[in-house]
Formats: structure tokens, C-alpha cells, sequence
């Protein structure tokens, strides 16, 4: 930890040492940072330990101190609004827990049952009295309604508490002897104080049954050995424990050695990553300036030129351009025609890497150009008028005026687009399909240009390695989140939700 | 001596601003010249393949008949899905458009404009969800939808429920817009007796008309491009397939010396609709851009 120095020695420091104050301050941090994290984990395990006991507690004395039915309500939801007149909530309450009984009978209980073993290799296949066979238990989908099934319950549970705490109000209320709500003030609140939760409540379902659900599964399937050779009905793949994972970080000669693959592939995402955000940034600032530069006619002229590449769908003008690039194409002919060698773009892993990075730029110009053209307009104009009284050359003015405002506006933008990069499926596999190909890798990569991403692509839907991709998936979550938690709490955020009220 | 001063000054000026003409127009040229080149070679007659040269030696619309159904070489019909592919794209797109917009804009104003419980817990699963690859629960909704009977021929319902069910993930430019709206709007409504849903309806949605045109306009777009999902979920079915998925088969190795002019001109037709609708709301998209990435 080195001292803390106020604003004025900080600005008595030379150039070299205050860059040297904010790089220790920088790594002096980290520690810190996760010492707060620490903390912060032991309050959320308190704050959990007391909650869980508070509402046990809550819920004995509900029972002990309640009438009748309140006690009934216990083993029948909704009874206790039935019988106090609120018709509608007892329905719906009585409703979800028939519901629930009837999915745990068709089909959660026997799901929930299965997900312990995932089905036993022999029990794949049932033999009929009579001799025929049928597919008995099926891996994929214990895996996946018994998932369901935990979620359901859950929702039981705390659909359960609310009819509790349900009973506890109403209670109150009628000891203090006032109205209790009725089914009109119920459909009241469904468009007025609750309407927050019927806005909700579609946009929730479907993130939950189309993304939560499926995530949840894929995480659960890097545990377990899903892949070609474990295909149900056929046959049924079992938990494996963490052995995916070690397959990915274990060093094996020959062909299948996946953690030199994962290691080189990691490390060309961030690479990529990191050119495509930053050469695309400070490229199309320079166009955008270029265009608002005083003087130049036509501004509109040139900016509908630039956005006309975003209106035309990416893969058609990806797809043509890598044809374009092809050692008979477009290029290759015209510098054959002025007597130079063809020029092999797709086949030398360099030139490959290099063409993609530039050919990325030609995408991400024309929308960095509009970006930063409204930001640029924001900066305040008599900044530049008092530095050009000043002296100030063109360079410094941009350096200290542009630059920096610029990068402190666009701080969260660069990090979601830096992310964005990394999985930036498109681009990758349209030019190259993530070749060319490289030997020395795991023959489920093609090499040179590959991303996690599109690895995680030819894993799972050339090679049906399912577990392999889900693992790959965990770990492009883990680079992600550990980078956007370390922006995050280093820079000030410029994030304040109630600023721009 | 004063005016030889302002003379080289304005000279220099004259100078630099011919320098950024160059460079302007230069770039222009390299923006636009691999759809003048898309466009010439769909022209072209005389082969169908992959060519080093741009200028149709033999210039006709054969490309473009064979994508409507008529060989004019051979005159008989040519079998092309591409007008099947064209109309399961456009279909997708609309309701992708509206679906899309609806669920967004009602995720976004209950985040914007209501303090509740589990509002911060959401967000930040939202944002935790969205860490994860897309790629990862393709896997799992193939096999579901493929339960429920929608893949292969019937790929386009199931298309359009998986692009619009997760979609109010996306809720974060109009949240930005709706933030930037003062509040005291909703509470003049209110104390004037509207419900929350009338001030939802009636104030807010009216004036939400940029950023409802921007989601409109960006949601239509995505499925025109959608090309790794769609090919997934229509396993080669023809009648399931959608432009992107067709298009990109036309260029495989094995496709490719005979179906590369006819890739052009569907290229042309998927993207004349897309650059008319996309000029005429130009101002809204760069409204939106802009909105977006400084409020994240």
C-alpha cells in the first residue's frame, strides 16, 4: 500500500513520477479490491445465514399465533384468502399449487428421481413382455426437466411463503378492523401500483425459459461427459465431475492436446479483441472528424456513403468481400495485372490474421463514425476557441481536450465493445470459418483466426463435443466477467442511473 | 505584410482542406466499391462462377430471372427456393420487428420508471446472462424446439419465438432514452388521476416515437443477417430456410462455379428493401447509436 498524497503534491510531481504514483497506486489497489470482495462475500453469507432464520422464525409464529385458517393455509395455499373473501387470490394461490402437484406426478417427480445418475447405461433401452424395444430413459431430458422441476419447486416455495405472509396481513388487518382488498382493487393494481410486475411478467417468462434455463443447463452439462459417444436415446452420457475441465487445462502430446489450443486461442481473442475495439475506436473518430472538420462541404453526403455499409446486411458484404480476397479473386487479379505475385490472404496464418483485423476496420468505421459524431458535437466549443488563443497546436488540442473527454464518455462503450469483439462471431467465421488450419491444434479447431467463440461453434455443431463447448463457454464468461468487474472498480463508472434524470 | 500573413494562413487552410477531400473521397471509393462490384457481377451472363475480373463480358438479368423462378437459358423454370427463403425472412422480420420493440419497451419503462425489490437483483442478472456466449443455449433450444415441432420445415415460428422470447435483454437504449425523460411527467399524470398503465399509454409511449422507430428499425435488420441460428434450427429444409442460410449454401466449394452470380443478385434483393427503409429513418438509427453508447 504506498501513502495517499494530495492533489496539490500530486500535481508538484514530474511527468515520469506521476505516471510511476498512478501505476503503484494502480497494483496497490488490487489487494484491496479483493479484500473488499471478500468482505462483501462474508456480508452476503451473513445477511443470507440471518435472513433464512428470520423468516423460519416468522413462519412458526404465523402458525402458533394464527386462527384456523391460517393453519389450513399451511398445507392448503390460498385457503385462508378463500375463506376471508378474497375469492380471486385464493383461485390463483390453490391454482399454482394444483399445478404444481400434478407436474410433480406426470412428470418432475420421476426427472427429479433420474438426475442423481442421469439414467444408468442399461436402462437406455426398455424390452417389451412381448419382446419388442423402446427407448427407456433419456439423459437430456432427465437433465433437463429435472432442472425445470428444481426451478418449479422453488417457485413453489416462495409462492408458498407469500400465501403465509398473505394470511399474517390479512389477519392484521381485520384485528384493526379495516377493509381488506378485494378482487377490483386487485385488477386495480394490476395496471396501476403493480403495473411495474405485468410489464414484467412476459419479458421475465421468456428470458427465463429461453436463456436462464438453457444457460443453467449448459452449465451443468460441462459436469458431465455429453458428447458424440454419449448421444441419447441411443446412449446415455452421466456425470463426470470436473474432468472436463481438466482435460482442458491437462498438457498431451500428439494431435488432441487442448490446453496448447485453449492457451493459443485465448490468447488471439484478447489480441483481436483488443485491435478490432481500439483500431476501429480512434480510426473512425479520426473520420468522424474529418467529416465535421469546418469547411468541408457535403458532411451529409459523406456520412450516408459510410452508414450505407451498416444498412447492408453483414453476411452479404462479409461473404463477398472473402471472395474478393481469394487467391483467384478480385485483388489477386488486379495485382496480377500490375505484374505482381497473387497474394495467398486465407492461407498464410499472419496475412489471415492481419487481413481480418483490417477488413474488421472497414466494418467498424462506419458506426464508430456516427458514435463519436454526436459525442464530438457535445464538447463544448469555447474549449477549443480559448486553446487556439492560447497556441495550442491542433495535436495538443486534441490530446487534451478530444482525447480525454472522449475516453471518459465513451469508457462503458469501449469495454462492451471490447467484450463484443471477443465474441464476435460474424466477422471470423464468414471470412475464414477460423482457418486457416493449424495441425499443431485440436483437430475440433481450425486454427490460426479462431475465436473461443467459434470454436465453441465447430465443438458443438461439427463435432456434437457438447461437454468440451459448455466448458469453453464457462471460461469466455469467466474472461469476461472478471474483465468487466476489474473496469468496473478501477475506473470511475460513469454509470450513475439517476444522473441523467 | 499583415495581408501576406493572412494569405498563407488562408492558403494552408485551402491547403488542409483539399487534403481532406482526398482523403474523404478516398474513402468513399473503398466503402463503396464492393457493392458496385456486387452489383456488376450480378449482371453477368456469361458464367456463373467465381471470376477474377469485374466488368460482365455478356450483361443480362439471368441472375436476377433464376432467382424468380425462370431459367432463361434453358426457358423453363428453374427451381429456385430463393423467393420461399425471401418471403420466411421477410415474415420472420416483422414479427421480430414488433414482438421485439413491444417486450423491450415494456422491460425498459419498469426499470426506468418504478423502484421495486428485486429491480437490482434482475438487472444484474440480466447483465450476468448476457456474459455467457449466445452460442451456449443454442444447443439446448435446438433440441426443444425440435420436441415441440418446430425445426426443419416449420423452422420460422420457431425462429421468430427464439429471437423474440429473450429479446427484452436488449432493454438498454431505450432504458437510456427513457431515463433522459424528466419524471415529472409521469407525476403530473398521476396527481391528475391517470392509472400507471394510462401515463404508460397515454404520456409516455407518444413521446418514446424515436426510440420505438430506432428498435423497430434495428430489430427488422437482425434477422435479414441471421444466418448461424436459423441454419441450425432448419437443418437444410428448404422451405424452412432463410435468405442468409440459403445465400451462404450457394457459396459451399461445391456451389460456388456455378451459383456465385446468382449469390450477387440475391444479395442486391436482399439489401435494396434494407438500405430504403434504412435512409428514410436514418435519423432515428443515429439518434439511437448515438443514445446508446454514451448511456450505455
Amino acid at each position: 500500500m504506498i501513502a495517499e498524497i494530495t492533489g496539490l503534491d500530486y500535481l508538484k510531481l514530474k511527468k515520469g513520477q506521476r505516471f510511476a504514483y498512478k501505476f503503484k497506486r494502480f497494483f496497490s489497489l488490487i489487494p484491496t479490491f479483493f479484500k473488499n470482495l471478500g468482505i462483501k462475500i462474508g456480508l452476503f453469507f451473513k445477511n443470507l445465514g440471518l435472513g433464512i432464520y428470520h423468516w423460519f422464525k416468522d413462519l412458526v409464529l404465523t402458525f402458533i399465533h394464527g386462527d384456523w385458517k391460517t393453519k389450513v393455509s399451511y398445507i392448503i395455499m390460498g385457503f385462508g384468502s378463500i375463506a376471508r373473501g378474497q375469492i380471486l387470490r385464493g383461485i390463483l394461490f390453490l391454482g399454482f399449487e394444483i399445478l404444481f402437484i400434478v407436474y410433480m406426478i406426470m412428470w418432475g417427480g420421476y426427472h427429479l428421481g433420474k438426475l442423481g445418475s442421469l439414467g444408468m447405461y442399461y436402462e437406455a433401452t426398455i424390452t417389451n413382455p412381448d419382446g419388442s424395444v423402446v427407448y427407456g430413459v433419456n439423459s437430456f431430458n432427465v437433465l433437463l426437466y429435472g432442472v425445470l422441476t428444481i426451478f418449479f419447486i422453488i417457485a413453489l416455495i416462495y409462492t408458498w411463503n407469500l400465501n403465509i405472509k398473505q394470511n399474517r396481513i390479512n389477519e392484521q388487518i381485520i384485528a384493526d378492523e379495516k377493509r381488506l382488498a378485494t378482487a377490483k382493487d386487485d385488477l386495480r393494481a394490476v395496471v396501476d401500483k403493480d403495473f411495474h410486475k405485468t410489464l414484467l411478467a412476459l419479458p421475465s417468462i421468456g428470458i427465463f425459459i429461453f436463456t436462464l434455463l438453457p444457460i443453467f443447463f449448459m452449465i451443468l452439462v460441462a459436469f458431465t461427459s455429453y458428447d458424440k459417444n454419449h448421444m441419447p436415446p441411443m446412449n446415455l452420457f452421466g456425470w463426470v465431475g470436473f474432468d472436463n475441465f481438466s482435460q482442458l487445462f491437462t498438457w498431451s502430446a500428439g494431435g488432441n492436446n487442448f490446453a496448447m489450443t485453449f492457451g493459443q486461442i485465448l490468447l488471439w481473442t484478447i489480441v483481436w479483441a483488443f485491435f478490432a475495439t481500439f483500431t476501429n475506436y480512434f480510426l473512425g473518430m479520426m473520420v468522424a472528424m474529418l467529416i465535421n472538420k469546418k469547411g468541408i462541404k457535403f458532411k451529409k453526403l459523406w456520412r450516408t456513403i459510410l452508414v450505407l455499409s451498416i444498412a447492408i446486411p453483414q453476411f452479404i458484404s462479409l461473404l463477398y468481400i472473402r471472395e474478393m480476397f481469394q487467391t483467384d479473386g478480385i485483388i489477386n487479379n488486379f495485382i496480377a495485372s500490375l505484374g505482381g505475385k497473387p497474394i495467398d490472404f486465407w492461407g498464410d496464418p499472419w496475412l489471415a490474421r492481419i487481413t481480418v483485423i483490417v477488413i474488421n476496420i472497414w466494418i467498424g468505421i462506419p458506426y464508430l463514425m456516427l458514435v463519436t459524431t454526436g459525442i464530438l458535437m457535445n464538447i463544448p466549443a469555447d474549449l477549443y476557441e480559448s486553446a487556439n488563443i492560447d497556441g495550442a497546436s491542433p495535436w495538443q488540442q486534441y490530446s487534451k481536450i478530444t482525447l480525454p473527454y472522449m475516453l471518459f464518455v465513451t469508457g462503458p462503450y469501449l469495454l462492451t465493445s471490447f467484450t463484443g469483439n471477443m465474441n464476435n462471431f460474424n466477422v471470423i467465421y464468414l471470412l475464414t470459418g477460423g482457418g486457416p488450419k493449424d495441425i499443431n491444434m485440436a483437430s475440433s479447431a481450425n486454427g490460426s483466426t479462431d475465436l473461443l467463440i467459434t470454436w465453441l461453434f465447430n465443438l458443438a455443431v461439427s463435432n456434437s463435443d457438447y461437454k468440451l463447448a459448455a466448458v469453453i463457454g464457462i471460461m469466455v464468461f469467466i474472461v469476461v466477467a472478471i474483465l468487466s468487474l476489474i473496469v468496473y472498480n478501477l475506473i470511475p463508472s460513469t454509470r450513475n442511473e439517476e444522473e441523467f434524470q | 505584410m499583415q495581408e501576406k500573413r493572412s494569405m498563407s494562413l488562408s492558403a494552408k487552410r485551402r491547403a488542409g482542406n483539399i487534403a481532406s477531400y482526398v482523403v474523404l473521397i478516398l474513402i468513399s471509393i473503398i466503402w463503396i466499391i464492393p457493392f458496385v462490384f456486387l452489383v456488376l457481377q450480378s449482371f453477368r451472363c456469361e458464367s456463373q462462377g467465381l471470376t477474377g475480373y469485374v466488368m460482365p463480358q455478356q450483361w443480362g438479368i439471368n441472375n436476377y430471372a433464376y432467382l424468380f423462378g425462370w431459367d432463361m437459358v434453358n426457358n423453363c423454370a428453374s427451381n429456385c427456393n430463393f423467393l420461399q427463403w425471401y418471403l420466411n425472412t421477410f415474415i420472420i422480420a416483422v414479427c421480430v420487428a414488433v414482438g421485439q420493440t413491444i417486450m423491450q419497451i415494456m422491460m425498459a419503462y419498469a426499470l426506468s420508471r418504478f423502484r421495486f425489490r428485486l429491480r437490482k437483483p434482475l438487472m444484474n442478472l440480466m447483465l450476468i446472462l448476457g456474459m455467457f456466449p449466445g452460442f451456449l443455449t443454442m444447443i439446448v433450444l435446438y433440441q426443444v424446439l425440435h420436441t415441440l415441432g418446430l425445426t426443419g420445415d416449420n423452422a420460422v415460428p420457431g425462429l421468430i419465438i427464439v429471437s423474440i422470447a429473450s429479446s427484452g435483454m436488449g432493454y438498454y437504449v431505450v432504458k437510456g432514452f427513457l431515463d433522459t425523460m424528466p419524471k415529472s411527467l409521469d407525476e403530473a399524470a398521476m396527481v391528475d388521476g391517470a392509472t400507471r398503465f394510462q401515463v404508460f399509454y397515454k404520456v409516455i409511449l407518444p413521446l418514446c416515437k424515436p426510440i420505438i422507430i430506432y428498435t423497430v428499425l434495428t430489430a427488422f435488420m437482425g434477422p435479414w443477417g441471421d444466418f448461424i441460428f436459423a441454419r441450425t434450427i432448419a437443418l437444410g429444409s428448404q422451405t424452412g430456410m432463410n435468405v442468409a442460410t440459403g445465400l451462404y449454401s450457394w457459396l459451399s466449394a461445391a456451389n460456388i462455379s456455378t451459383h456465385f452470380t446468382y449469390f450477387c443478385a440475391g444479395g442486391v434483393i436482399v439489401a435494396i428493401p434494407v438500405i430504403v427503409l434504412f435512409l428514410f429513418l436514418q435519423k432515428y438509427y443515429v439518434e439511437g447509436v448515438t443514445g446508446g453508447a454514451v448511456k450505455g
